[in-house]
């Protein structure tokens, strides 16, 4: 597992380090590439921008209401049927419109329970296998002018449900299993 | 659609916050959030800078012509509507790796180039083509085997073993990115049909 982190750690010094000596090997301008390659860095942040404020002031709306609030108390009796523990609710319904959120919701959780606490192994299994489809969705289409999004929408939440439904089980099982 | 959403979540709640009483709150919400969006993009503007430059560089090196060809059997079969060796390809391949090591916000200067080489054979520049959509049932639900933000978490708040969640996660990754494609695929086929 060690070895795992290493690599993670080493995985970005290592794409720049065979980056540059593939433009040393080739005699490429590699200064001159790496500005010219940039400039666009800067034009395509600020274009971003309306799209991602835009979702993000929805969001805030919505979870400002109190109405995420009232959804999790609404449906918290359906979870303790199925034995996964209420206090998750909250991360289930922030985490396809906020990643940022999510991630407080799962820090305040491991934090309150203890690391160990199967709700914030559940809760962590969650957060690092899904990602936040809503801003995935404005930031690569707004990226590129796209505002008829079709099916995308659709598939990716579905996607989304499928894998906090998997990350659920799989978690439930693993650490059941083996604790 | 998206239209719709954007609409019925501002509408739903600023009509629940007079009745719940959280107008102030709303308000504060809202004026933080467009803060918010405008540090984010800073924060965009740092990394796109420097990672669309490294990647013009590993272009004009040629090192990515060279993942192209390398991924693009694999890759033409996921994506039909590319052609053969589209540049998209290499970043394509750079996203998901990058994905796959849980470095999320190294990861979507790659997505975005992607989408733009697409959107040049887009033939509705203003819809989501085909090969959109998967590469983007692709990102949601990306394979990842090291989510490095919660290993951290939970090395932080002194867990037993902050890395036993990484096997799990693995898995459900693999199963909700199978999932995706599957997903994909079927309303590619109901779509085409209808259009039939």
């Amino acid at each position: 597992m060690a070895a795992i982190q290493l690599a993670s750690g080493f995985f970005l010094p290592m794409l720049i380090l065979i980056i540059l000596i593939a433009a040393l090997c080739t005699r490429t301008d590699a200064f001159g590439a790496f500005v010219e390659g940039g400039k666009e860095g800067l034009q395509l942040s600020i274009a971003l921008l309306p799209y991602l404020l835009g979702m993000l002031v929805a969001i805030s709306v919505l979870r400002a209401s109190g109405i995420l609030d009232l959804m999790t108390g609404f449906f918290s009796p359906v979870l303790e049927k199925l034995m996964i523990p209420s206090d998750l609710l909250p991360l289930f319904l922030t985490r396809p419109i906020s990643g940022s959120a999510s991630l407080g919701i799962v820090a305040e959780l491991t934090n309150s329970l203890g690391p160990d606490h199967m709700a914030s192994k559940i809760a962590a299994v969650v957060q690092g296998s899904t990602d936040t489809t809503l801003y995935i969705l404005t930031v690569y289409f707004g990226a590129v002018g796209i505002r008829k999004m079709g099916r995308a929408l659709t598939v990716g939440l579905l996607a989304d449900f499928t894998g906090m439904i998997a990350a659920v089980m799989i978690s439930v099982w693993y650490f059941g299993f083996f604790s | 659609m998206v239209n719709l959403i954007w609409i019925f979540m501002v509408i739903i709640g600023l009509l629940f916050s007079f009745y719940n009483g959280t107008t102030a709150e709303v308000n504060q919400a809202m004026f933080e959030a467009s803060g918010n969006a405008v540090e984010l993009v800073i924060g965009f503007i740092a990394i796109f800078t420097f990672w669309l430059g490294m990647m013009e560089v590993a272009k004009k090196a040629g090192l990515l012509s060279m993942i192209t060809s390398i991924c693009s059997p694999f890759l033409s079969r996921l994506f039909p509507d590319l052609p053969k060796k589209d540049p998209s390809f290499g970043f394509i391949m750079s996203n998901v790796t990058a994905n796959f090591f849980g470095l999320g916000n190294a990861a979507t200067p790659f997505g975005i180039k992607a989408m733009k080489e697409m959107q040049k054979l887009n033939p509705a520049p203003d819809k989501a083509s085909r090969s959109m959509v998967t590469f983007l049932c692709l990102n949601t639900a990306a394979i990842t085997f090291f989510p490095a933000t919660i290993v951290s978490l939970r090395l932080t708040e002194g867990a037993a073993d902050p890395l036993d969640i990484v096997i799990p996660a693995f898995l459900a990754t693999l199963v909700s990115c199978t999932a995706a494609i599957i997903y994909d695929r079927i309303s590619w086929q109901i779509v085409s049909r209808r259009r039939k």
